[in-house]
């Protein structure tokens, strides 16, 4: 044994290092209650097994590596010279086995003559190295990762900004923070250690008349008390576009917290590293960094050795050698330069270095100038490494010292200052001087109080040659040799040096080897070494754990799904659900088998009446003068040629002709459409109607809003639809002639208006009625009601598309693909007849569109009860070589024929009805007969059959095996289970430690879209416009959420029109599309941090921002009471996201 | 992550903006007129410069498409123009 403590104080902490029981002391890290209790070797090095003991005391450490077991789950590879000593820590070291100390891998270090860098790859080439690579890597590696060992996704990310972000707390960062504040600048102060002070801690010294130490409380403590932030045990790891910092946070108790700042500008004072020197063997347990020796003493009490050998080339080791022999250690300095001077006790040896290092296990004893000397510890400072990876991240190019011999940052980088050991001013004045400068700081400097010696250094690098194994990647285990035939091999460049050897590729990203790397590169080749270069620095700075980049973004909070406002109603009904177009819908109901009830209901739906939600088809509104005209651009038909009352089926085609999505659209008026997409491209369809429209019209004549929300449809489908519509008394003219297929109606529901569209996606007849949102659950009871004597039941969504697939009618996305065009559906009448312009139109007449070879929209008939397979390829064998001539896109079994139908993309489709086509699928060969799309009721005289059940239609029993509707017996897949259920919001309320939530219900929203000035002084006049985060003073609020749109929100729902045009604006009810929350507290902006990355105090005068990954609209009604606006679908979401937010 | 400019709501981080399209293109019409070449040109073909670059940006929270002029080498983002008419 040869580390001991020499000063106990603090509580005893119990711990175990490879299944031996240890004792620490409160404070320490893994690595000093390992150095405390004389373990010497803490791992096994990654390739050759070599012993290993600790190297360094803070995150530049090489060897410590340990796997470490809490509360019985593992986190590998973790420092142990960075890690907080826990009661009952199990720790054990990385590639041993079983221990570090007996490690039965340890003969492959005498193997290590024939396996040097690139053995591996070279000689396992044949016949392919993926058969070698288990076996090898199981020999090679580090820590066993703990496949139980799940965080939860607690890890806030925080948002802030600051005048100046101070990286660092040592001498320099504190004197630049405390220049800072006091030049009034808001200031954040990040240091990776417990504690701020950085080498004040351990190196001493005295700065202003006070004990360093004591300093730098003093000047944490004045900032602090002046609300400016200082985040200890915070690591700023990377800088990113923009000035972007991101910090990891670790805290004590509480799950990590990721921290991404925007300062104005940031003062890099990280500090430097001590380098080692090169020598045979130096990575024996027991050679140690001499800083690292000085930190374990001063800061854990504990002392490296009895017998100590100090190693170096600059004047930084001497109060090391002076500190241990102070603390009763025999000290030899053997220092590189001629002019060296030892401190009293202290043995002196000038201008000699490390020849060797006796003891296989440890150091036993040390060569230097030819002189044996016992020792059991060789500590080594082969000067300092300026931590300049910040700045060179953001993009800051170094230049070669040669008196400081080391790189140090060169032109400096707009929005930066570097100060400090991380500039190379390695002297407490110069870097407090330097901070204080960096901070703005008028005045004098803080000052030390005894001046001391400065900084000297002679260089001394690997040299070419050398003789016996010099380590250079402690880590990776690279040594001199390794980079020796790197440069045989011609792999001179820093960057393949890295890459062919592995070297600075470990974890430790290099941090004590990659300058001696590069500088035996440089020796090696002959070129100086700022010729050599060093490699490109990256983030992040340390390994930093993935949940603290993930933050909370997973489960629920991954993606969010939009929900539906009938959800809890379709739970109720026994609804499965799955997602469709990102929202979560009913599959079908019933706990019956997935085929059974989907049939079930196909086959309902032909005799009786369905009930299905399509509330999130899109209804998007299109207002103006100029609407006619957009709309008519917007689609490949013409839709202004429509009568008011009207709908319109047609495709939206891409610019490349390619068919975006179908729909339907309704004519309110000439100035007032209604335009139906599918649900998941709402969003699209918004925002490509919102290009043209600011792109090619003139933005004061047409506005386009989103109402989807607003309205809640459920659809009456079956031969007895109009009998249940009916009998709901919208005051409606229900007849044929009143209210044709593809006509509208409006009506009233309950006071509030409902309006009724037929269209048709079954082929039956159908209707389909819209309410307000916040009618939903009662519209649903009453068709429920009304329609159970006629039979009525809820219909999902997978029934629909089976129903629709018998009709022949196409799913954009599904049945169609990134190459079919309008004509490949056989719809051509625009394309031949529109002289106007509409997006896409040219590129309907390029010779690829007019290819008579393009696959086409068919149906597929076949003999048999089995279904074809969805995605089988259509084959032609008449070229020689089989080639696809499309594929299978849909594929049921009927129930109402009695027969499989399905859809698909074939190459002249169209034009070969009758053919016989040969289908492949996972080896089977299959035939199919093309036929028209629509299997069913082709002459369409269900659309307006007479009311009551059709005798012709009955329930066609299952087939015996329906492999397309999968298999009868598995439990079903239901997304529902995923997505905890919405809450009832009128009891929902969050109430947390400095803040609470709630869902504020029953208020009035209109959205404005034009001359808001106007519509103000017509809808709500003496209203204030207010912008983001800004306090909105009375009621009605108007909230500013773009250039021309605004939101006017009123305490009480909003009554009248649902739109309104006048002159120069429209405005359209919206108190369903938006759910608002109230957040409140003096927590609130600790909230909003986590929620939004948007400067809350800039002024935005738009409310418009995304929180929580979702459009919101945020400003206030109070100083510390908040309202955010989200989509209604989006509401629980948020809510989730709320409620599981953990404490802060 | 990138800080840009919407002319209206100001500074705001990247993930709320959309990219549109390389500025100063215009869509060429009637498509009578319009050979193969200029449609493709149209659709398909981008300077792509290296360094200063004009594009048209939408910032989707406020849905306002605008003009960023910015560098695609450092990133820097130099301006942000309305494309309205007139600014509102």
């Amino acid at each position: 044994m040869s580390s001991s403590r020499i000063d106990a104080t603090g509580a005893a902490i119990p711990f175990t290092f490879d299944g031996r029981r240890h004792e620490g002391r409160a404070g320490d890290t893994i690595a000093s209650a390992l150095l405390a209790a004389g373990v010497r070797i803490v791992g096994r090095s990654f390739k050759y097994h070599r012993p290993r003991g600790i190297w360094g005391a803070w995150t530049e450490e090489p060897n410590a590596l340990v796997d470490v077991t809490v509360d019985g789950r593992t986190t590998p590879n973790l420092r142990a010279t960075t890690e907080p000593l826990l009661a009952g820590m199990a720790v054990r070291s990385v590639n041993a086995h079983p221990t570090a100390e007996g490690d039965r891998g340890a003969f492959l270090d005498r193997f290590s003559a024939f396996i040097p860098s690139g053995f591996y790859y070279k000689t396992f080439l044949w016949p392919d190295w993926h058969l070698f690579e288990p076996r090898i890597r199981a020999m090679a590696g580090l820590g066993r990762l703990d496949p139980d060992n799940r965080p939860a996704a607690d890890w806030p990310q925080i948002n802030a900004s600051c005048d100046v972000l101070v990286i660092g707390a040592g001498p320099a960062g504190l004197a630049a923070a405390k220049a800072s504040a006091g030049a009034g600048k808001s200031v954040i102060l990040v240091d990776d250690r417990p504690q701020p002070g950085g080498s004040l801690l351990h190196r001493g010294g005295t700065v202003d008349g006070m004990p360093g130490a004591e300093w730098a409380a003093s000047v944490v403590g004045e900032l602090a008390a002046a609300g400016h932030r200082v985040l200890t045990d915070t690591t700023a790891y990377g800088i990113y576009d923009h000035d972007l910092v991101c910090a990891w946070q670790r805290r004590p108790g509480r799950a990590d917290a990721q921290w991404k700042i925007r300062p104005k500008r940031i003062v890099v004072a990280a500090g430097a590293i001590e380098r080692p020197l090169v020598f045979a063997d130096n990575d024996r347990p027991g050679v140690m960094s001499a800083d690292a020796a000085l930190f374990y003493l001063r800061r854990h009490g504990v002392l490296v050795g009895s017998r100590v050998v100090v190693a170096a080339n600059n004047s930084s080791a001497a109060a090391v050698a002076a500190a241990l022999a102070d603390a009763g250690a025999a000290v030899t300095l053997a220092d590189l330069r001629p002019d060296a001077t030892a401190p009293e006790g202290v043995a002196l040896r000038k201008g000699v270095t490390v020849e060797a290092v006796h003891g296989r296990r440890g150091v036993e004893a040390v060569t230097v100038g030819g002189e044996r000397i016992e020792a059991d510890a060789l500590l080594v400072s082969g000067g300092w490494t300026p931590t300049v990876h910040l700045f060179c991240q953001a993009r800051g190019r170094l230049r070669y010292d040669d008196a400081l011999a080391a790189f140090v940052p060169g032109d400096p980088v707009a929005g930066m200052t570097v100060a400090g050991a991380a500039n190379g001013s390695l002297d407490l004045a110069c870097a407090l001087a330097e901070g204080w400068k960096a901070g703005g700081g008028e005045g004098a400097p803080p000052a030390p109080g005894d001046a001391e010696n400065a900084y000297r250094v002679v260089p001394a690098w690997p040299k070419a040659g050398a003789k016996g194994r010099q380590w250079i990647d402690l880590q990776n285990d690279v040594t001199l040799k390794d980079v020796a035939l790197a440069a045989r091999e011609n792999f001179r460049s820093v960057e393949h040096l890295k890459r062919y050897t592995t070297l600075g590729m470990a974890t430790d990203q290099g941090k004590t080897s990659n300058m001696n790397g590069l500088a035996a590169m440089a020796a090696i080749t002959g070129r100086s070494i700022e010729a050599t270069g060093t490699t490109t620095y990256r983030p992040p700075f340390v390994p930093v754990p993935f949940g603290v980049v993930a933050g909370r973004r997973r489960g629920q909070l991954f993606n969010p799904v939009r929900r539906l406002a009938l959800e809890d109603a379709h739970r109720a009904a026994g609804a499965v659900f799955r997602e469709y177009g990102g929202w979560l819908r009913p599959a079908w109901y019933g706990a019956g088998s997935e085929a059974e009830e989907i049939a079930r209901e196909a086959s309902l739906a032909r005799q009786a009446v369905g009930i299905l939600d399509g509330s999130p088809l899109g209804k998007i509104e299109v207002m103006g003068p100029d609407a006619g005209a957009l709309v008519d651009f917007n689609s490949y038909s013409t839709l202004s040629s429509l009568k008011p009352g009207r709908i319109r089926y047609g495709f939206m085609l891409t610019e490349g002709g390619v068919v975006y999505d179908d729909g339907v659209v309704s004519k309110v008026s000439d100035e007032h459409y209604i335009v139906s997409c599918s649900s998941g491209h709402v969003p699209g369809v918004v925002a490509r109607l919102e290009e043209w429209r600011q792109d090619r019209f003139d933005p004061a004549r047409v506005f386009v809003h989103n109402s989807t929300l607003q309205w809640a449809t459920l659809t009456a489908t079956g031969p007895r639809s109009r009998e249940l519509v009916a009998a709901l008394r919208l005051g409606v003219d229900l007849s044929d002639a009143a209210l044709p297929h593809m006509g509208f109606a409006e009506g009233s529901f309950e006071g509030g208006l409902a309006r009724v569209a037929r269209v048709s996606f079954t082929g039956d007849r159908s209707y389909e009625v819209s309410v307000a949102s916040s009618q939903a659950h009662r519209l649903l009871a009453a068709m429920l009601e009304v329609g159970r004597p006629l039979g009525a039941f809820p219909l999902g969504s997978e029934a629909l598309l089976l129903l629709r697939a018998e009709k022949g009618y196409l799913i954009a996305g599904k049945d169609t693909d990134g190459t079919t065009m309008p004509q490949d559906l056989g719809i051509t009448a625009p394309r031949d007849r529109r002289r106007d312009e509409f997006v896409g139109k040219r590129s309907l007449f390029t010779d690829n569109a007019r290819d008579e070879a393009r696959r086409q929209f068919v149906g597929l008939a076949v003999d048999g009860a089995e279904p074809l397979p969805t995605g089988a390829h259509g084959v032609d064998r008449t070229g020689g070589r089989p080639r696809s001539i499309g594929y299978i896109t849909s594929s049921y079994f009927s129930p109402a024929l009695g027969r499989p139908i399905a859809l698909g993309l074939i190459e002249r489709g169209l034009s070969r009805l009758g053919e016989t086509v040969e289908f492949v699928h996972l080896g089977r060969v299959l035939t199919a007969r093309i036929v028209a799309p629509c299997a069913f009721d082709a002459e369409g005289a269900r659309l307006s059959a007479p009311d009551g059940a059709p005798r012709t239609v009955g329930a066609a029993p299952l087939p015996a095996s329906p492999t397309a509707n999968a298999a009868a017996k598995a439990p079903p897949f239901d997304r529902g289970k995923r997505w905890a259920p919405v809450p009832d919001w009128r009891s929902a309320g969050l109430v947390r430690d400095g803040w609470t939530a709630k869902r504020i219900l029953g208020l009035g929203q209109t959205l404005v879209s034009g001359r808001l000035g106007d519509a103000v002084a017509s809808l709500a006049p003496g209203a204030r416009e207010v912008g983001l985060f800004a306090i909105a003073e009375g009621a009605p609020q108007l909230v500013r959420i773009a250039v021309d749109r605004a939101l006017i929100v009123r305490d009480t729902p909003s009554g009248g029109s649902p739109a309104v045009g006048g002159q120069g604006f429209v405005a359209t009810r919206v108190d369903d599309v938006f759910a608002v929350f109230e957040l409140a507290g003096p927590g609130l902006r600790g909230l909003l941090a986590e929620m939004t990355t948007a400067d809350l105090e800039s002024g935005s005068r738009s409310a418009a921002v995304l929180a929580c990954g979702v459009p919101a609209f945020l400003y206030r009604i109070a100083a510390n009471r908040a309202r955010l606006h989200v989509e209604a679908a989006h509401a629980a979401y948020l809510w989730r996201w709320l409620e599981t937010r953990p404490a802060e | 992550m990138q800080l840009f400019t919407c002319p209206f709501c100001g500074p705001r981080d990247e993930t709320e903006f959309h990219f549109g399209g390389e500025a100063g293109k215009v869509r060429p019409e009637p498509a009578g007129e319009v050979d193969a070449g200029r449609w493709s040109a149209y659709l398909f073909v981008n300077a792509n410069p290296k360094g200063a670059t004009s594009e048209i940006w939408v910032h989707a929270t406020c849905g306002e498409f605008f003009l960023m002029e910015r560098d695609t080498v450092t990133h820097a983002v130099t301006g942000s123009k309305s494309l309205r008419r007139e600014e509102a």
